[in-house]
């Protein structure tokens, strides 16, 4: 049942990549969303399976690579972290696909677009199945390229080619600690598959290893390494810059990919070496301390961004520190369990954001916008109950998930505890500031759009290359906004569901009485930690901060987009700087071309020229010539010359060996 | 006694003389000289195919041995295989035909000779990886060159003059000192036989001189950082089968006169010498990769590439462990296919347009769907993505690095940010974006002549990076022979070393 989960994916990915031309769109959108269906509900009757039946199970497929001691099998590796995985990814999968018929129907290229999803699926779940760490590396780098391919999927777009390079780069600079930290573990433990791994790691505590000039305790920097890798793909501070950019995908892949699974990737691996981590408190404080940074970091930019998008987007980034910030404080089960809800609301605000950008014919600024709740209901109830997860409305999914990670800090032992516990904290107020600022700009007050509205029209989906010059006869824009077809509102109710009953209905099993129950062996604790224990005997006033801050947040917003709205563009102008500071992302964008990406293109410029051209050239072989030409004073025909000088040479060098022999022969 | 060894060295011979009675004029005698070409490629391929199937991949030993008496009783003509060699062997017949057929239309000079150079460098460099003697060793090693002096010479671009001269200057250095080190090995040894030097102990003194006249070749060959500067040059000035042949076969001899000759030869100079090719290596890769980035010519590009991924090679096998020495291998073999298939993907544009600069292009998605998602791979496999070959190799060579030197490790890892940033920029340059360029509006997708071509290599980058054991496995015996004997050398003169596994 598992090789079918996994493997069919990879079969619709192999038939709309290679016949898509042949058998047309529909057919192809059939195959490939059918097939995730299907994996989907099998996916349901694995986790239940698994989580509250008969327990993990591994299916072996073949031998990878062997070479010497390093042993690299292709397995299925199915236990309750697998399977929460896997109905994670195989729910919204399928969902994305059948809402990007309806999102997609104009597009011409729909069967790549639907391979696309399809490989992405596959690599993803070969990733979460993975019985190793290279499998896992190559499902880690495999959905690094369907992400690439997807971001760039309008290829027309220059800045949807460089947000897709930019996003394959900055992961590859996570994917380099990932792969040292890979070959520590393996001269570490001698292995690379996770239960020897697990059996062997307990040995090397203490141990110091030397690297790049410094004594490191083995298990932090193999920790850190890793880690860094998990902050690549899940765009934690400083690899954070890929994931706004990404948004230059179609919807339903930021939905999928940049929100629910592939960015989750980081968050599940941490999970996935839980044994590893919990032996070293020190990188588990560097893991907390960079999540509850982003947490707070991604949710003030989040405050002032226009592009309906790049708000979730930034928020995506957040919640994703506040599930490494869980990780750092030993709460392992509370970060996943962020995770698996996050996946419902997010997936679900991603898809009717996408809804409200085809409503409005490809506008995806909220300054344009406002009064659609009257034009679009249904989207707008959807994205209500969104925003109420998000913000972690009581009994809504974000409410169990994102208190259980609030509280788990506060009491956690190591790491910055009190830091990452006041940044959380302001971190919820910023969330819901700007999910309600999101929420008012687009669909209540005044509308915005229409005959009276700025024609500009800003980098958006569904630029084609022929889209882009009619805008003189754009007769799309002046329409009314229209509700979307019900194969894209099918796909929001589900999440919706999700959104606000999965809290409900694991906050058990993920933080309560079925823990051990449901996640066995899967997650492992160090024997002094009992942190799921302690955070449920947090003072009352930590248990109500959350609350406080939500609330404070939605007051703000009122105040500023419903009550005053002149109010943010006085607060703006009042201080620029700190504006423009966050307007523009704290600038890590400038930052690192200045750094990185201008130097590396100079370097090469000057290695090519002066390096291999003046120098290595200048004194080697065209020094050589030079000479050659200068001194023998003779007309040195090289064009016709250098041939017969060689094999000149090779016959004098015969000759001398020939000759030698002869005379060394005799000897013998 | 066997002689399939032999009959693969003539059969392109043999080959090469039917095309020289061949007319060369008329259009009837230069269908006739391709089809030979071809037929001879093909049946030096299944001939080899044989050898393959007669060879024991279990065993460390040298096998399908075949000898005959030639210069004296101590330098023998002598040909056989091991476990490191039979691959390259297969790698050079198997990629042959494709360049034939690479060259079937391209090339319209001196058709004749074009094809008499391919089947003689054929049977040139099937002896370089098949002589068991020194001296035979050497002069298929040298000999080689000649051929591919000519193809660059004669059917290259504007500059093939510079380029051949480039090519034949670097060579001269390197292949003179080599000679001198067989001399002085034959005065020690008194043979040239290769397996009774590799039983044959040197003075640890005179290793590292005999260690040092080798490298000079080995590394032009390779090429090492900073005697590669000929590469690019030759690239970008040969026609699309010269690179391809030079890429993928040429570059591994001097990979393969490593593991050949330096590591189990001189065991205690390569010990020596280690940090030295490591530092070479770390530069030839981040150096390389930094210079291709602001490449404007796509074959330079790919070359400069060629040459960081060789950094891994070098890296990998002076790690001498396991995982280094198999690794580097398998990055040899992976990127004979992978350049291979880079050079012949941009072979197919310059077919059409006549142009390498990177900025006459653009776009060309739109009007080659098929082609792109080719070179898509291609790229990918170049840049080393997990499920490639290209990745297996990288992998391999950079775990057996950290274990021999973590410091090398982490400089060589950065290659992997690198790759990506020139091969993706690359791919976008070309392939993404608008069709706006007059020139490129009518070019043609990929013909099925191409695709017959390009899918062998597509089929067999994805299956060696999914079952790379498949070659894994072929070095796994004489590559723990080697690592024993190197062992044993090293701990005999009081070296400590770290296990082999």
């Amino acid at each position: 049942m598992v090789q079918a989960i996994v493997f069919l994916p990879l079969l619709g990915f192999l038939i709309a990549g290679s016949l898509g031309r042949v058998i047309g769109p529909r057919p192809s959108e059939i195959v490939t969303t059918g097939f995730l269906i299907t994996g989907a509900i099998l996916s349901w009757f694995v986790f239940f399976q698994v989580g509250y039946g008969s327990g993990p199970f591994k299916v072996a497929i073949a031998p990878w690579i062997s070479s010497g001691a390093l042993q690299v099998e292709w397995a299925l590796r199915v236990d309750t972290l697998t399977a929460v995985m896997l109905v994670v990814v195989n729910s919204v999968s399928a969902l994305v696909h059948l809402y990007s018929i309806g999102y997609m129907h104009e597009d011409p290229s729909r069967p790549r677009f639907f391979g696309y999803l399809s490989l992405f699926t596959f690599a993803m779940l070969m990733l979460v199945t993975a019985d190793n760490l290279v499998q896992m590396f190559f499902g880690w780098e495999g959905v690094g390229l369907a992400s690439y391919l997807l971001i760039g999927f309008w290829y027309e777009k220059p800045s949807a080619n460089a947000a897709a390079m930019k996003a394959f780069i900055v992961n590859r600079v996570g994917d380099f600690g990932f792969a040292l930290g890979i070959f520590l573990v393996f001269v570490l433990t001698n292995s690379v598959a996770f239960d020897p791994i697990f059996a062997s790691i307990g040995g090397a505590a203490g141990k110091h290893f030397h690297f790049i000039g410094r004594d490191w305790d083995a298990l932090t920097l193999a920790c850190l390494l890793l880690f860094m890798g998990a902050m690549g793909k899940s765009a934690q501070f400083f690899l954070h810059t890929w994931l706004p950019d990404a948004m230059e995908g179609p919807t339903p892949v930021s939905a999928l990919i940049h929100a629910a699974t592939m960015v989750t990737a980081g968050v599940f691996m941490v999970a996935r070496l839980s044994p590893v981590f919990e032996l070293s408190p020190d990188a588990l404080g560097v893991v907390m301390f960079i999540g509850a940074t982003t947490a707070f970091f991604a949710g003030t930019i989040g405050l002032v961004q226009n592009d309906i998008k790049r708000v979730i987007a930034y928020s995506t980034c957040s919640q994703l520190g506040y599930m490494f910030a869980a990780l750092g404080a030993g709460a392992y089960s509370a970060g996943v369990f962020h995770l698996f809800t996050h996946a419902f609301f997010k997936a679900l605000l991603f898809l009717g954001a996408g809804s409200v950008i085809h409503a409005m014919h490809h506008e995806q600024d909220i300054r344009r916008m406002g009064g659609l709740f009257k034009s679009i209901p249904f989207t707008a109830v959807m994205m209500l109950i969104g925003t109420l997860a998000l913000t972690g409305f009581p009994l809504t999914a974000g409410f169990y998930s994102k208190d259980a990670i609030i509280e788990s800090v506060y009491v956690a032992h190591h790491g910055p505890v009190s830091y990452a516990f006041i940044l959380l904290i302001v971190a919820a107020g910023l969330t819901s500031f700007y999910s309600w600022r999101l929420f008012f700009l687009t669909f209540m007050g005044h509308k915005r759009w229409g005959a009276d509205a700025a024609h500009a029209h800003h980098g958006d989906d569904h630029h084609h290359a022929k889209a882009h010059h009619d805008h003189g006869h754009d007769h799309d824009h002046h329409h009314e906004p229209h509700e979307s077809p019900s194969v894209m509102l099918i796909p929001l109710t589900f999440l919706a569901l999700g959104a606000l009953i999965a809290g409900l209905l694991f906050h058990d099993s993920f933080l309560d009485h079925g823990y051990e129950h449901f996640f066995k062996a899967s997650l492992t604790l160090s024997p002094d930690n009992h942190i799921l224990h302690d955070m449920h005997g947090v003072p009352l006033w930590v248990q109500w901060a959350p609350m406080v801050m939500m609330v404070t947040g939605f007051v703000v917003a009122w105040i500023f987009y419903i009550a005053k709205p002149e109010l943010p563009a006085a607060l703006a102008k009042s201080q620029p700087l700190l504006y423009q500071f966050l307007l523009n992302k704290w600038y890590f964008d400038e930052l690192y071309d200045f750094l990185f990406v201008r130097p590396a293109k100079a370097l090469g410029y000057f290695l090519w020229k002066k390096g291999d051209g003046a120098t290595i050239d200048g004194f080697g072989p065209d020094g050589v010539s030079a000479r050659v030409v200068n001194f023998s004073g003779v007309i040195v025909r090289l064009q016709t010359g250098y041939l017969y000088h060689y094999a000149f040479a090779m016959l004098i060098g015969l000759a001398a060996v020939i000759t030698w022999y002869m005379f060394g022969g005799a000897q013998s | 006694m066997n002689h399939l060894l032999l009959g693969l060295i003539l059969l392109p011979l043999i080959g090469a003389g039917l095309i020289l009675i061949t007319d060369g004029q008329s259009e009837a005698g230069l269908r006739n000289i391709r089809w030979t070409a071809l037929f001879a490629t093909l049946a030096t391929f299944i001939l080899s195919l044989i050898a393959w199937h007669g060879f024991n991949p279990a065993s460390a030993e040298f096998q399908l041995v075949d000898e005959a008496a030639w210069l004296s009783k101590s330098i023998r003509f002598k040909l056989g295989v091991d476990g490191f060699s039979m691959p390259f062997i297969l790698l050079s017949t198997f990629l042959m035909p494709f360049c034939i057929v690479a060259s079937w239309v391209s090339v319209t000079q001196r058709v004749k000779e074009y094809f008499i150079a391919f089947l003689v460098l054929e049977a040139l460099m099937i002896g370089v990886f098949s002589a068991l003697d020194l001296v035979l060793f050497y002069l298929f090693f040298e000999a080689g060159l000649i051929p591919m002096f000519l193809i660059i010479g004669i059917w290259g671009g504007k500059r093939r003059i510079y380029a051949s001269f480039k090519f034949f200057l670097y060579t001269l250095l390197g292949s003179l000192l080599m000679l001198i080190a067989v001399m002085v090995m034959y005065h020690q040894a008194q043979t040239t036989d290769i397996p009774t030097l590799l039983k044959f102990k040197f003075a640890p003194q005179l290793q590292t001189w005999l260690w040092l006249a080798f490298f000079a070749s080995f590394a032009v060959k390779m090429p090492m950082w900073p005697v590669h500067t000929w590469l690019p040059d030759a690239h970008v000035e040969a026609p699309t089968a010269g690179s391809v042949i030079l890429a993928a076969i040429l570059l591994k001899m001097g990979g393969y006169g490593f593991i050949r000759v330096s590591i189990p030869m001189f065991p205690d100079a390569s010990l020596y010498f280690a940090p030295f090719v490591f530092t070479l290596s770390v530069i030839a890769i981040i150096y390389t990769s930094l210079v291709a980035l602001m490449q404007e010519d796509i074959k330079k590009l790919i070359a400069y590439s060629s040459v960081a991924h060789m950094g891994f090679v070098t890296m990998g096998l002076f790690t001498l462990n396991a995982q280094g020495i198999q690794g580097g291998m398998f990055q040899m073999v992976s990127h004979g296919l992978v350049s291979g298939a880079l050079f012949l993907s941009v072979g197919v544009i310059y077919d059409r347009m006549h142009t390498r600069e990177i900025a006459a292009y653009g776009g060309l998605v739109h009007r080659m769907p098929r082609y792109a998602a080719i070179f898509m791979l291609f790229t990918m496999a170049n840049v080393g993505l997990p499920g490639t070959s290209g990745f297996v190799g990288e992998f391999l060579t950079l775990l057996g690095a950290f274990r021999a030197n973590t410091t090398v490790a982490f400089f060589a890892t950065t290659g992997v940010i690198l790759s990506a940033g020139y091969a993706l920029w690359l791919y976008a340059r070309v392939i993404f974006g608008k069709l706006e360029k007059p020139s490129l509006m009518t070019i043609e997708d990929i013909n099925p002549r191409e695709l017959a071509v390009m899918l062998p290599l597509v089929v067999l980058t994805i299956w060696y990076g999914i079952q790379p054991n498949a070659i894994l496995d072929v070095f796994a015996a004489p590559t723990q022979a080697l690592l024993k004997s190197t062992h044993a050398a090293l701990e005999s003169v009081g070296h400590v070393v770290t296990a082999a596994r």
